[in-house]
């Protein structure tokens, strides 16, 4: 979901989804879009020739991004998401 | 198509992830040859997601990360291959769990696996995945220290070839 952080942080084989969080494999009870990521994901394992070795999923998620967004957002923020932005507000 | 790696995260957290670089001492490419076929190889699953067992394992630590924001529960969980969705639990505070409860697939495609090792694409699975809660203090001491060896005994006693990680 973030291969560009995967890629820094020198992840051998890296297989990129532009999915929401939560989602790595794909939209719930869409079995063929989760079977299709996997087996990029085991291609790519088996397949890939030396470090560094990133595929994009050529997949677009389908709700809009708005949407999307907002779904995968928990309901109420995370501890450490709190903190940063009462540490933001602090300083407004 | 070239992912946007930050497509779905809030704008402000972006510098939280950008640029940062590998982690100190970890500075050279990690790589291990996979040498055999994937039809006759066994896979291994992680997920990320703090799936675990609802009836008979412990929930992550939720509640020390509420009162430690900035400390994430560094243990793991067993998830055997062939677990019923309505047996999954989810302990995450970072993302809606309302998906993953209705498909945790989605994260663990446990079932998508089995198919495949059905169909010939691969070997096998492992009789167990492995699932992690994927919030962790910035150092990753507890992951180091505890989780990383116990994970590679796991899955040496699971004979597994391969590993699929899952980010959550």
């Amino acid at each position: 979901m973030m291969p560009s952080v995967a890629e820094e942080r020198k992840a051998p084989r890296i297989v990129g989804v532009e999915f929401p969080f939560g989602h790595a494999f794909g939209m719930p009870g869409d079995e063929r879009m989760q079977s299709q990521t996997l087996l990029l994901a085991l291609r790519v394992l088996a397949g890939a020739g030396g470090p560094g070795t990133r595929v994009d999923h050529d997949v677009e998620w389908p709700v809009p991004l708005r949407e999307a967004y907002r779904a995968w957002q928990p309901k109420e923020a995370s501890p450490i998401v709190r903190q940063f932005l009462e540490a933001r507000r602090s300083l407004t | 198509m070239k992912v946007d790696s930050f497509r779905f995260l809030p704008r402000a957290f972006r510098p939280l992830y950008e640029g940062r670089g590998p982690f100190p001492g970890e500075e050279d490419a990690v790589w291990a040859p996979f040498t055999k076929r994937l039809a006759e190889s066994r896979i291994a699953l992680l997920t990320s997601a703090g799936l675990y067992l609802r009836a008979t394992q412990e929930s992550f630590d939720l509640q020390r990360e509420q009162s430690q924001p900035e400390w994430g529960d560094p243990t793991w969980r067993r998830i055997p291959a062939d677990t019923n969705r309505s047996d999954l639990a989810v302990a995450h505070l970072h993302i809606n769990d309302e998906d993953l409860l209705a498909d945790p697939e989605i994260a663990l495609p446990a079932k998508a696996l089995a198919q495949l090792a059905a169909d010939g694409v691969v070997g096998s699975a492992t009789p167990e995945h492995i699932s992690v809660m994927g919030y962790q203090e910035r150092s990753l001491e507890g992951w180091r220290q505890e989780t990383l060896p116990e994970l590679i005994v796991q899955l040496r006693d699971q004979n597994a070839d391969g590993l699929i990680l899952a980010p959550a």
